[in-house]
């Protein structure tokens, strides 16, 4: 056994309200340069839908993720390291930049300078790519949002496998979720396997995934192994980058910025321990409907003291210990078994999870009382298909995500008793597994979620920080040469600044990276 | 030719162009190495990449190998193995007539695209372009001195005096120039242009060859875990 601690990340999709303010505060801090314009390391994705990038969760196009091979070891899905190595000069298994989208601005000055005529001004969208006009914007990063489109291009959505999805595009019979997304930061990702130059690491003492941008030569096979395409090229730089998870936030002891400012307040972030030594294998197993059932048996137990003696011989520092005693992701994957991974089937071991969203009983409208089960009404008759969740969430296996759903449900019919009607509704509690105790601390973290329910976070300690004397008289936080030049008129070795509409790109390139 | 300017070219200009090349790659990885890399546009546009890239690469792969055993291999080794200077002339045309047309089909795509494309020529640094001009200017003369090597592939003499010259100058041998003085100017181009490409290497795209990830066949499993001790290192 080698114990490792990873800062984990779970999303309570059940209160997630579409407002996109994740993705807006990720990209003012980390993307808003040339070259990532496209990058949106958290968007939010209304589902059903294709996605962002296009059909990103379906691997028979992208390749992503692994593969468990007949001798029962894994490989990545776009093959081992040889055929990785086949595709350096072409990649097949790669989007193109109009599988994101062509990034845009608009002709802002016009409005300003036109000449005076019948009509208005228009500002016309311009590429922030070529600087040519384009005529019409035909996908965005948040194109299908509240189901925009039709109805036939949207169902393409992979997760609707196995369910007869005709009736959903009915408007009486439609459904909706939002679907926050960010990198994994996966115990056995893909991306770090499929990098020919290494240039991927994983923390040891955190788990962040990051790419070293001295190291990335841009050979970009990164890009098509993250099965959820959360790796992107920068065009601009030929470097690819990757959701950091605010690591400069988290060594401190904050949350990360999407975190941070979700007014949902749907995020959580605690440490988990893990078995480094049973990575492989639970990655590994053979159906994949076995592999939640694997990821959560290699996640370790944070009271036992079997543990917390190894944890510390292979260096876990006691405030880590401490933090993984009170983690919300650890009680809400672990005790509670309300959060689940995202498409464990990739077989990446994914570490930022989700809580399945409730949705209104369908029965309900049409038959004027609520189907139920005891005292929960029946989540089979939730408006969101519950296979469709499964889908998503547990590669299919639905029984998970009912019981997941059903004591959320016992929540709220537990809570609403004992505020409304003043009993104690112990037969909703009994009937999930849950004890009174369980359900009031998943009430104050799930439903009143304050702050520092939320956010666990040790701060990182002086043992593994940087040597901070070393990097006095450096340019702080930067990109790439930071203060080393690179930014003059005379620049050998890098590139030219461009002359765009996104001219001064150069400028603003402080960020990201090392 | 005036003298003293064949000897500039062929006998001073190898050195200088080999040390710009070594130096300026050596510098440009220790305070630059953010620069280092690929710089694939395929992200920006796949249609002719897939096809122009692969053929290109392979076929310049190949060109190199060929011009690098070609080049360095004393006579006396491949007579040793029974081949006369003549048969390696054939064959050298032969590989590399194949492998010069395979290159060009890819060159020329990937020349066609970088100055036609609008979001391709749009992102391209001056360099991106000169270096890929550079490279089928180079690729043009290589074949069309094929005709002149058929001519006289009987005794191979072209090719040995060339091979020669090569191998004065990486062992620094004074005389090196005179063996290159008496062939045609189609060589004498390719050469000079070839010496260029070194000359220019370290400020393009090229250092990504030095870069060539076949270390990662070695790689103990797929994964990869920076330890705090790793951290510091690196």
């Amino acid at each position: 056994m080698k114990i490792r601690a990873q800062i984990g990340k779970v999303l309570n999709l059940d209160k997630c309200i579409g407002c996109h303010t994740c993705s807006v505060t990720c990209k003012n801090v980390w993307t808003s340069r040339e070259g990532m314009e496209y990058a949106w390391f958290n968007n939010v994705e209304t589902k059903p839908g294709v996605g962002y990038p296009k059909e990103w969760e379906n691997q028979e196009v992208w390749n992503g993720g692994w593969v468990r091979k007949r001798n029962g070891r894994i490989a990545p899905k776009m093959g081992g390291k040889l055929r990785i190595l086949a595709k350096i000069f072409a990649n097949p298994d790669m989007p193109q930049i109009d599988d994101y989208y062509e990034p845009f601005t608009f002709d802002y000055e016009h409005l300003h300078n036109a000449p005076e005529s019948e009509t208005a001004p228009t500002a016309r969208p311009r590429s922030l790519i070529s600087g040519e006009r384009m005529e019409k914007i035909e996908w965005g990063p948040n194109w299908e949002e509240i189901l925009g489109g039709e109805f036939a291009k949207r169902s393409k959505d992979v997760n609707f496998e196995a369910i007869e999805k005709d009736i959903y595009g009915q408007f009486e019979n439609t459904f909706m979720m939002y679907l926050p997304r960010l990198c994994e930061h996966c115990l056995n990702p893909t991306c770090v396997a499929a990098c020919p130059s290494g240039a991927i690491y994983k923390r040891e003492e955190d788990g962040i995934v990051l790419i070293d941008q001295d190291k990335c030569r841009g050979w970009r096979m990164c890009v098509s192994g993250c099965p959820y395409k959360k790796i992107y090229y920068n065009w601009r730089s030929g470097k690819s980058e990757k959701c950091i998870f605010c690591y400069p936030r988290i060594e401190a002891g904050q949350p990360t910025v999407c975190s941070e400012t979700c007014v949902g307040r749907i995020r959580y972030l605690g440490v988990l321990l893990y078995d480094a030594d049973r990575i492989e294998s639970a990655a590994a197993a053979e159906d994949p409907k076995d592999l939640y059932q694997a990821q959560l048996d290699i996640f370790l137990d944070p009271f036992d003291p079997e543990v917390i003696r190894q944890a510390r011989a292979d260096g876990v520092p006691q405030s880590w210990l401490d933090a993984a005693q009170r983690s919300p992701v650890y009680r809400m994957a672990m005790d509670w078994k309300v959060a689940f991974p995202l498409h464990p089937e990739y077989r990446t071991l994914p570490m930022v999870w989700y809580v399945p969203p409730l949705s209104p009983i369908q029965s309900a409208a049409e038959a004027g009382a609520l189907g139920s089960e005891g005292l929960i009404p029946d989540v089979s008759q939730l408006r969101i298909p519950l296979r469709y969740l499964a889908n998503m969430l547990t590669a299919g296996d639905e029984a998970p995500v009912k019981l997941g759903l059903e004591r959320m449900l016992a929540m709220r019919v537990f809570m609403r008793a004992r505020h409304v009607e003043g009993t104690r509704a112990l037969e909703a509690l009994e009937q999930v597994g849950l004890t009174e105790a369980q359900i009031e601390d998943m009430y104050r973290t799930m439903a009143i979620a304050n702050y520092e329910d939320r956010f666990v976070i040790p701060t990182s300690h002086r043992e593994y920080a940087e040597e901070a004397f070393d990097l006095r008289g450096e340019c702080g936080f930067s990109f790439g040469d930071g203060c080393s030049g690179g930014g003059g008129k005379i620049d050998l070795f890098s590139h030219e600044v461009r002359v765009g509409p996104s001219a001064g790109g150069r400028s603003d390139r402080a960020v990201a990276g090392r | 030719m005036a003298d003293w300017f064949h000897i500039l070219v062929f006998g001073y200009y190898p050195y200088f162009a080999a040390t710009v090349f070594l130096a300026g790659s050596l510098i440009r990885f220790d305070r630059e190495q953010y620069t280092w890399r690929s710089g694939s546009s395929q992200l920006l546009r796949r249609r002719q990449l897939i096809w122009g890239s692969v053929l290109f690469h392979v076929g310049i792969l190949m060109l190199f190998l060929g011009h690098f055993v070609g080049l360095l291999t004393p006579k006396e080794i491949y007579y040793a193995f029974g081949l006369s200077s003549g048969a390696k002339q054939v064959l050298a045309i032969v590989a590399g007539g194949l492998f010069g047309i395979v290159c060009f089909i890819g060159l020329t795509m990937l020349l066609h695209r970088r100055l036609f494309d609008l979001r391709i020529r749009a992102t391209s640094s001056a360099m991106d372009i000169a270096i890929l001009a550079l490279l089928w200017v180079q690729l043009v003369l290589g074949l069309v001195s094929l005709p002149f090597s058929w001519a006289h592939r009987e005794g191979g003499e072209v090719m040995v005096q060339l091979s020669l010259w090569a191998q004065k100058i990486v062992t620094f041998q004074a005389d090196a120039a005179m063996y290159a003085a008496n062939v045609h100017w189609v060589y004498k181009a390719h050469i000079f242009l070839g010496l260029t490409i070194f000359l220019v290497f370290p400020f393009s795209r090229l250092v990504h060859i030095w870069s060539a990830p076949v270390g990662y066949l070695g790689r103990r499993g797929y994964q990869v875990v920076r330890t705090r001790e790793g951290r510091r290192a690196a």
